[in-house]
């Protein structure tokens, strides 16, 4: 008996879906009036007037250089306990010795961040 | 006629127009502008006992770019018509707006030099719904004149020639203050 792939109707039902996706795109951009207006083109805000596009971002304020320094140095020492976390058992108390060692000497590092005044943003 | 009896019961044929206007006006999206006491019957219209979902109507699009009909339902102030305006620009053709009240109409009972005196001063309006506010019923029956103009809109040239018709069609009709006073 002549069987056909059961996906059959499946892969069928997919066209028909992509195909009536592609029909409408299409028959819009072929049929409908093309009215530009200004605020069309514009980012939707609410009704006001959004606020333009700067270039490289805008101003910002320049205490921000001081995240990120904090955001490397701590990336860093992250990055160096996720493969210890991973590797927990194997390397047992030798590992959580050194690991110590490490994390105080970047809570040293804390300290003084945090003594000096760089965690207060104002 | 002749070719509709010929083929097999259960095939039909129409028009592009016809079909066009079928699927616009089943399928209208309303874009949220509830600004007043007008929203809450909006909002009751919507709402279980006078559904509009039947007519196709119950997702209110919070972004104009996904909608095609503006309800404004309620007093416009002058800080809010430039707004108004922003979100009809944003709304991508084919669109129409029904002026939901009698604030939205024509300023309703503020006359005064804060609320613009009916929104056709902002935007073009295709109904005017008066009220205040208007009950669901009303608005429900506004909705659906709405329907059946947007299912008499033809397309292409013949749309050109019909707005045409349509404009002198208004301009020779009789106001309805002259209407009343039997001039």
């Amino acid at each position: 008996m002549g069987q056909g792939n059961v996906y059959l109707p499946i892969l069928f039902l997919g066209l028909l879906a992509f195909g009536f996706a592609a029909f409408s795109v299409t028959i819009t951009s072929v049929t409908g009036p093309k009215r530009y207006n200004r605020a069309k083109v514009d980012a939707y805000e609410c009704g006001i007037q959004p606020a333009q596009v700067q270039l490289g971002g805008g101003r910002f304020p320049v205490k921000y250089y001081i995240t990120a320094m904090l955001f490397i140095i701590f990336s860093i020492e992250i990055v160096f306990l996720y493969p210890w976390a991973v590797s927990f058992d194997m390397l047992g108390l030798f590992g959580l010795i050194e690991m110590i060692i490490f994390v105080l000497t970047v809570f040293v590092a804390y300290i003084f961040v945090w003594r000096r005044g760089g965690l207060e943003w104002d | 006629m002749g070719l509709e009896e010929k083929l097999p019961s259960g095939v039909l044929l129409t028009t592009v127009e016809g079909l066009a206007g079928y699927a616009r006006k089943n399928s209208l999206w309303p874009a949220t502008f509830g600004l007043a006491c007008c929203a809450i019957e909006m909002m009751a219209t919507g709402a279980g006992r006078y559904d509009i979902a039947r007519f196709g109507m119950e997702v209110f699009r919070a972004s104009p770019r996904q909608a095609d009909l503006m309800i404004v339902a309620g007093r416009v102030s002058q800080k809010m018509a430039p707004v108004l305006r922003q979100i009809y620009d944003q709304m991508p053709e084919p669109k129409w707006v029904i002026a939901m009240g009698a604030c939205a109409s024509s300023g309703g009972m503020f006359n005064n030099y804060a609320i613009v005196q009916g929104v056709d001063h902002v935007v073009p309006v295709d109904i005017y719904l008066p009220g205040c506010p208007p009950r669901p019923e009303m608005l429900l029956d506004a909705l659906m004149k709405l329907q059946e103009q947007i299912g008499d809109t033809k397309l292409g040239a013949n749309r050109k020639r019909q707005i045409v018709e349509l404009e002198q069609a208004a301009l020779l009709a009789t106001p309805v203050t002259a209407a009343r006073v039997q001039i």
